[in-house]
């Protein structure tokens, strides 16, 4: 096909570098005028820096150039689906959980409906694509406002060429009754370069759950470059899940924006289950007196897996509050990285930050680096983080098998107690039992990347039960 | 008259808590404060001590005959102003010793006095204890830090017996005391009483007052005092409780 | 009340620089700039053996190589290395007879300093190595410490007296490619203090080196070695000042610290450079590498350092845990005011099973200035067991300061515990308020506080240089009694 460019000796950078010189037309063709000059714009950032290297500050703990080293594919034009049965794809039927699904295949948006969806209340679902033909203004006006490509050209190159993604507005007012459910599918032969762009609009006092599940079905190699723009609006409220069970090839450079205007609250959590190498770029700008952010984050990795999450929140306003929990086990020769950056404005008195990152090491071979900044600039405030790298307590341990306990599930109680911290933070009840029931065959070494969905509903499982005390352990 | 308050107003972040309050206190005197909760009792303390945050917009306060309220709070509490604080904060690093030789100096050279010798205060560190039973290791640690409560309020009253104030403040220094606690603070209290210094003691209960008794017991409430009398006063509003208060802040 | 506490602030945080001085001495310099011939230069000056010049000019042409770096949280003007003078010694007035014998106004300098450098007059626990500008001009106590076997003297005379013991060990734990400042110095470091401990020896006497720069102009680049051998144990202790200047000066020294099976140090720094003034001209360029290697089993390096001087600190006092069971601690306290910048931590590098490491940081920013910690925390895969706790505190006085927090940790063994905790504070309304309700002022709440904040730092100095740390952190009685 015309409109791929396949790599067969110049870099993954060089290729995409020529895509766009050669086939802007067809690159900016749906573009509203305002997102084609952003593309230029980000663009010669991304030919002046290319994609970052093993020696920058921000990298060097997650080393990306072997990753880029091999030869992808990467298309302009959504692929002809007739073949698949996408409803089959992308069925999820976990227990009482009734979501809106949004299917994203290999990078792009697919909907019997036409397109788009807007709702008795005004709430707009929508490809990228879609949208900048259907809903100009709101996409003109929100587009590439939040999202930079400071420490980060996967960002840059993402604005030059990316071509779908899903769009979201939420009107001012609006309870958005049912989670939202992005699942986004890898399904290639070939190694493939997948790009997302998704903007997502919460209006005044209004609030919407989303969840967000990168998988992929089969084990081809994909390097996946999301950038997630989100503004949350005064007093409006946001819950993020992101589900990331990805098979070991993969990888997946996942950057998300996030203003929040005053009053409003924000949760995300992350939950890493499997993966080749993810890189989560979390950025939150509290640009409003009032607003709350937690951040939280669990990641459970085994084998060569690799995962980074890099938190960056940005207190600019006065009488904001943070919270910022990241909790992994580490098994095998799996590595994770964690720095966490609170920066607090000259100004943004009365600020409350925290940022803690714990982590357990199974293996004498995994690794962890951890590195929680603080950089502060302003007196009446309450900072303070805390890093903690050891194994699970021998106390604790022995207290369990002293009351019969084997030693395995000794040791499996106390991981799953240890996740539960992050589990217990979901609000969606239905989710949230999936999810510990998804930690401890997670840890049980029973959950590698599913052939179906995240949440692996095909195979029905059967029910794990520990009937301990935890408050005891 | 050592203490004299006229007409005193005091408000918080522009809100009147205490609406025009007269009080006088003599040499001698133990007079109590008392009231519900959110009165202005501990308004009135901090007015009294110059605490940052507590507007005077009217009114005066005549201590030992000079009107206070520009006054820095060091400067009050040199001329022998003593609170015995409610919360007593944590001061981490900074030990008793420290602090109270810090404080005694700090009182000495306002009078044009020389600092007091390591040896001398040493031994008025332990001659002082002994009035609150207070253990030898608590003036080895930092101020107030890891302190019970009962702790805490005991070191109030050690302080206090060091500084030897004219005017001493007691903010509901009853609050959070077990009885034998309450007894050893209240001798304390009993031991420093003269006719050289005067008492005014903020508490809720009239449980207190058994152990000191005083010579006037007022009812604050809603920013004024509404009722004044003697001791029987405060047995009075124990049995009846606040409730019949309200007609007089009525009228 | 605010603005009066901000008032009194400043007057705390706005002491007059006490060490501001200048000496009118004549003094020798080196052609200014820097080339292969300044290099020659100084190890001529020097007298210095064939092996000294080599080493000097391969790191010379290794510096020329390097970038400067640039991801320290410090921000200053492109530094112009050909625009400074690199040796500068006090010119003797006659030839001097003796080691014992110096110059008078040199004496008279050191004692305005609070250095007296007549034994008689020191207190009898402490040995003084005193350094100006770019030479040693004395040395206290050296008979009574050869009685026991310790070398202590300026580096150039270990160079010329014990050049076996300079040649093991120099450059073994900072070798001249570390960095662009190890390598700067490397090349044209001009002394610096020298001991040894020799197998079982339990220094009798606190050592000290007090550096001074006099001269304008001119960078100070000393190198100290200090090499503890089995079982024996030093406390070593460093002062420093400059005059006041509109100039920044650069100071790029060097320290190195190898201890031997169950040998300890414990190092100790006051650090007061010129700060510069209070709209931030002038002041010295501190930057400063700075580390022991725990060579032996069971042996221990301790870093304490009370940082107030300096327009701008770079340093990363640490330690290589390399025997089994070794002990690496770093305690420190580190003001910033007006427009000071400091970034400063430390580095644990956990190599050997069993090694333990803690660090203490206690950041005060006041002022304008910028107060950062950084700090790396490394477990190799043989550091079996290996433990580390740090705790890094900031207090912030004032709001237009910054105090920031940069902590790096990487564990490659699963054994290893490591615990890292920080806070960012303010003193509280409610701790002065109670202060001052005591009668104490504000001024002197502020110090008693501050004090208090820092304790746990200022408790591990020895005792001759905590009452000058105290001082520094403008406290009144802190320590004289209970």
């Amino acid at each position: 096909m015309a409109n791929i460019v396949e790599q067969h000796t110049l870099p993954l950078d060089e290729l995409l570098m020529q895509q766009f010189r050669e086939q802007r037309s067809l690159i900016t063709a749906h573009d509203l005028p305002a997102i084609t000059s952003l593309r230029d714009k980000h663009f010669a950032d991304f030919e002046q820096n290319g994609f970052p290297h093993n020696q920058l500050e921000k990298w060097r703990f997650s080393r990306i150039t072997d990753l880029l080293d091999e030869t992808f594919e990467h298309s302009l034009q959504p692929e002809d689906v007739k073949n698949k049965n996408l409803s089959e794809m992308f069925r999820c039927e976990v227990h009482n959980f009734n979501t809106e699904i949004i299917s994203v295949l290999n990078g792009w948006y697919y909907d019997t409906n036409g397109g788009y969806h807007v709702s008795e209340e005004g709430v707009i679902v929508s490809g990228l694509r879609t949208a900048m033909k259907q809903f100009p203004d709101l996409v003109e006006k929100h587009f590439g406002t939040i999202a930079n490509s400071e420490h980060n050209t996967f960002v840059s190159i993402n604005t030059a060429l990316v071509q779908d993604g899903v769009f979201i507005y939420v009107p001012d007012n609006v309870q958005v009754p049912r989670t939202l459910q992005i699942l986004k599918l890898i399904d290639r032969t070939g190694p493939h370069f997948v790009q997302n762009r998704n903007l997502i609009v919460i209006g005044r006092n209004s609030h919407l759950s989303l969840m967000h599940c990168d998988d992929s079905i089969n084990h081809h190699t994909s390097l996946i470059n999301t950038v997630t723009e989100v503004l949350v609006q005064e007093n409006a409220s946001l819950e993020i899940y992101k589900l990331q069970n990805l098979n070991d090839n993969s990888g997946l450079v996942n950057s998300t924006f996030i203003r929040q205007l005053a009053d409003s609250n924000v949760k995300t959590v992350a939950l890493t289950f499997n993966g080749g190498y993810i890189r989560n770029n979390v950025q939150s700008f509290l640009d409003g007196r009032g607003a709350h952010a937690d951040i939280m984050g669990l990641y459970l990795m085994d084998k060569e897996q690799h995962v980074d999450n890099q938190v960056r929140v940005m207190h600019n306003q006065p009488h904001c509050t943070s919270n910022e929990l990241f909790k992994g086990i580490l098994d095998d020769e799996a590595t994770a990285v964690f720095n966490g950056y609170i920066y607090v404005a000259r100004d943004a008195q009365k600020t409350n930050a925290y940022q803690n990152n714990r982590n357990i090491l199974l293996k004498p071979t995994a690794v962890v680096d951890t590195m929680p900044f603080l950089e502060i600039y302003a007196d009446d405030v309450k900072c303070s983080h805390g890093a903690t790298i050891g194994q699970l307590d021998e106390d604790a341990m022995f207290y369990l098998r002293s009351r019969g306990i084997s030693k395995a599930n000794a040791r499996l109680l106390l991981m799953y107690a240890f996740a539960a911290d992050i589990v217990n933070v979901i609000e969606i009840e239905p989710l949230r039992v999936r999810i510990d029931d998804m930690v401890k065959k997670r840890l049980r070494g029973e959950l590698s990347v599913c052939e179906n969905c995240v949440l692996h509903c095909s195979t029905p499982e059967k029910d794990y039960h520990f009937d301990i005390d935890y408050s005891k352990i | 008259m050592l203490l004299n308050i006229k007409n005193l107003h005091v408000a918080i972040d522009g809100k009147e808590i205490i609406k025009g309050l007269n009080l006088g206190i003599n040499y001698g005197e133990v007079h109590a404060i008392m009231g519900p909760n959110g009165t202005g009792k501990s308004t009135l303390a901090a007015a009294i001590t110059g605490r940052e945050g507590y507007e005077i917009t009217e009114g005066e306060i005549w201590y030992k005959g000079e009107n206070i309220v520009e006054m820095e709070p060091d400067e009050r509490a040199n001329k022998g102003i003593f609170l015995s604080f409610q919360y007593p904060v944590e001061i981490p690093g900074v030990s008793m010793t420290n602090f109270m030789r810090t404080a005694v100096n700090a009182k000495r050279e306002y009078n044009g006095q020389a600092p007091i010798s390591a040896a001398e205060f040493l031994k008025l560190m332990e001659e002082k204890k002994k009035l609150v039973d207070m253990h030898a290791k608590l003036t080895n640690r930092s101020v107030n830090e890891g302190f019970s409560g009962g702790e805490k309020k005991r070191n109030e009253i050690f302080q206090m017996a060091m500084l030897e104030p004219t005017l001493a403040i007691l903010d509901e220094t009853d609050s959070g005391l077990d009885i034998d606690a309450l007894k050893i603070v209240a001798r304390g209290v009993n031991q420093l009483r003269s006719d050289k210094n005067a008492f005014l003691i903020i508490t809720h209960y009239q449980r207190l007052l058994e152990y000191i008794v005083p010579d006037f017991v007022h009812v604050l409430y809603d920013g004024r005092i509404v009722k004044s009398g003697g001791k029987n006063l405060a047995l009075e509003l124990e049995e009846k409780g606040y409730e019949w208060l309200k007609e007089y802040s009525l009228a | 009340m605010a603005t009066d506490s901000n008032e009194i602030l400043e007057q705390v945080t706005q002491s007059e620089y006490k060490y501001g001085f200048y000496t009118d001495i004549e003094t020798e310099f080196a052609p200014k700039g820097l080339d292969e011939n300044t290099i020659r230069y100084i190890s001529a000056k020097k007298e210095e053996p064939e092996w000294m010049l080599e080493f000097r000019l391969k790191a010379f042409r290794h510096w020329q190589q390097l970038p400067e770096p640039e991801w320290a949280h410090l921000h200053y003007p492109k530094i112009d290395y050909q625009d400074a003078y690199y040796y500068a010694a006090p010119k003797p007035k006659k030839e001097l007879q003796s080691l014992d014998e110096v110059d008078p106004e040199l004496l008279e300098t050191f004692n305005k300093l609070g250095i007296s450098l007549e034994e008689q007059k020191r207190l009898a626990g402490v040995a003084v190595d005193a350094v100006i500008d770019s030479v040693s001009v004395k040395t206290t106590f050296q008979d009574t410490l050869a009685k026991h076997g310790i070398i202590f003297c300026s580096f150039s005379e270990a160079v010329r007296n014990h050049p076996e013991l300079v040649r093991k060990y120099m450059g073994t734990v900072v070798p001249y490619t570390d960095n662009f400042f190890a390598a700067l110095n490397s090349a044209v470091f001009s002394d610096g203090s020298f001991v040894y401990i020799p197998k079982g020896v339990r220094c009798p006497l606190e050592l000290s080196t007090y550096f001074r720069i006099n001269a304008a102009n001119t960078g100070q680049f000393e190198r100290t070695l200090i090499v503890a051998d089995e079982g024996s144990y030093v406390s070593y202790m460093e002062g420093c000042t400059a005059p006041m200047r509109d100039e920044n000066q650069l100071h790029a020294a060097i320290v190195e610290i190898i201890t031997l099976d169950n040998a300890e140090v414990k190092y100790s720094t006051v650090q007061n450079w010129y700060p510069g003034d209070k709209d931030g001209n002038g002041g010295i360029y501190n930057f400063v590498t700075k580390r022991g290697l725990c060579k032996g089993r069971n042996s221990k390096i301790s870093w304490t350092q009370v940082e107030t001087g300096s327009a701008i600190t770079w340093k990363y006092p640490s330690c290589v845990l390399m025997g089994d069971n070794s002990v690496g601690e770093f305690y420190s306290v580190a003001v910033t005011n007006h427009f000071q910048q400091a970034d400063t931590g430390t580095k644990m590098i956990h190599i050997g099973k069993n090694t333990r490491s803690t660090i203490i940081s206690k950041g005060i920013s006041a002022g304008r200035s910028n107060n950062s910690y950084r700090g790396l925390v490394k477990i190799l895969p043989g550091a079996t067991n290996a433990r580390n706790f740090s705790q890094c505190d900031s207090l912030l006085l004032g709001d237009q300061c910054g105090a920031h927090t940069f902590p790096y940790i990487e564990a490659k063994n699963e054994s290893s515990i490591v615990e890292h905790e920080a806070t960012t504070s303010k003193i509280s309304e409610d701790q002065l308020f109670y202060c001052n309700q005591r009668g104490i002022d504000t001024e002197k709440a502020i110090g008693l506080i501050v004090n208090g904040y820092a304790k746990e730092v200022l408790n591990k100095l020895p005792m001759e240089f905590a009452v000058e740390a105290q001082k520094l952190l403008s406290i009144s009685l802190e320590g004289s009694v209970g």
